[in-house]
């Protein structure tokens, strides 16, 4: 036994006890830091499996932007004392049945895989070289499933959505309420001064380098955002209402763009979505660009939450 | 010259592991919150620190070198003062707040 097969055994056996202290954790507060750690091995577990792609995301979304929204969610139960209700009888059983059912189907589907797994990977390696791009992932993403990606972003945009609508009709228009720590000589304005300059570097780079190397658009969006949330959390700067312009033009920029190139697809290459030859890595870059902003702003605004406030004129 | 790199790197990197290890058990034997963040300063300091330090002559070039400096940089800069913001929450809300 190699010393790697050691190290991804005890990994496996680190996910699923810290899993299984996720699920049986009493406090929500434990629980949520439970599920951020367990995001953070499970990156650990992707780079392991190389795919740092995935790995990168998993690190981002589901440790870094999942944690801080639950994180804030726990804040609010916090607040709101909830009352010691628990579901009925009934409920807990149906809710039991049907995670038993969704375990079951994806064990059986773990459990008992085809004789030879359908992979598409060769083709991809394959035709790659038309694109210009040096990272398949990225190949994948923007250029044989770009629908997929493409509605992905706008899912984006409509989970924001689903956000803002919880604010009640007088505040529509306002400012989310994002938990300010305004304090100067504090540390963390210490840290919203020096940080955000190499933030946004690591954003750049991460955006860039998607076209040939792990990272991309959600990477680099993802660390933006984190920048900017920092920035608003130290007061150094202000939380935005979200009926300003420029916010929402910046929100769908990114699919926008991505939206009008698929469009123009259909007139240049005769299918939507695809790229003209030669124009490929270019327009693919373009789309990174802005579908980075986009997503850096939508991931700030989800994390700010609705709207608290109205703005005073 | 490659074998004294590697002795270099083997125990530079098995010093940084000890020292992870120890501030680990620190972090969970220690009675509070303030000696606990105590223990996690020689995690980020000495544990990262000499393990980078024991990277560098593996490393992919000079960037990669200034890669893994950086690195280390960035955790010091994170750890010392997300240590201090928590320190001043209990301080002010007292260990159990």
């Amino acid at each position: 036994m190699t010393i790697l097969s050691v190290f991804d055994i005890g990994l496996v056996v680190l996910l699923l006890g810290i899993g299984a202290s996720t699920i049986a954790a009493r406090e929500a507060f434990a629980a949520v830091i439970g599920f951020v750690v367990y995001g953070l091995l499970l990156s650990i577990a992707w780079v392991r499996l190389s795919a740092v792609d995935v790995a990168l995301t998993e690190a981002a979304i589901g440790g870094g932007m999942t944690g801080m929204l639950m994180l804030g969610a726990v804040a609010r139960l916090r607040v709101a004392k909830g009352s010691d209700t628990r579901a009925s009888l009934p409920a807990r059983v149906a809710a039991g049945v049907l995670s038993a059912i969704v375990a079951a189907g994806l064990a059986i589907a773990i459990l008992s895989p085809p004789e030879a797994i359908p992979t598409l990977a060769p083709m991809v390696m394959e035709n790659l070289a038309q694109s210009g791009l040096g990272n398949p992932v990225a190949g994948v993403l923007f250029v044989y499933r770009a629908l997929d990606t493409l509605l992905e972003k706008v899912v984006l945009i409509l989970a924001l959505l689903g956000v803002w609508s919880l604010a009640p009709d007088n505040v529509w228009g306002g400012i989310p309420g994002l938990r300010v720590y305004a304090r100067p000589d504090s540390t963390l304005t210490f840290l919203a001064q020096l940080l955000p300059p190499v933030g946004i570097v690591v954003a750049i780079y991460m955006c860039w380098v998607g076209a040939k190397e792990p990272g991309g658009a959600f990477q680099g969006g993802t660390v933006l955002a984190a920048m900017w949330l920092l920035v608003m959390i130290a007061g150094l700067t202000s939380v935005p209402s979200i009926s300003q312009t420029w916010l929402r033009v910046l929100v769908v920029v990114g699919p926008v763009i991505f939206l009008a190139i698929g469009l123009a697809g259909m007139v240049l290459a005769n299918a939507f979505l695809a790229y003209p030859s030669g124009y490929a890595k270019p327009l693919i870059v373009a789309v990174e660009v802005a579908l980075t902003l986009s997503i850096g702003v939508a991931l700030g605004l989800l994390a700010a939450g609705p709207p608290e406030r109205v703005q005073q004129q | 010259m490659n074998l004294v790199l590697d002795i270099f790197t083997v125990s530079a990197v098995s010093a940084g592991a000890l020292f992870l290890l120890a501030g680990t058990v620190g972090l969970l034997r220690f009675p509070d919150p303030l000696t606990r963040l105590h223990a996690l300063t020689k995690v980020d300091n000495l544990g990262l620190g000499l393990v980078v330090l024991g990277l560098l002559p593996q490393a992919d070039g000079p960037f990669g070198a200034l890669k893994l400096v950086s690195i280390w940089l960035l955790v010091q800069l994170s750890g010392a003062i997300v240590a201090q913001l928590i320190a001043g929450a209990v301080r002010q809300r007292g260990p159990h707040g």
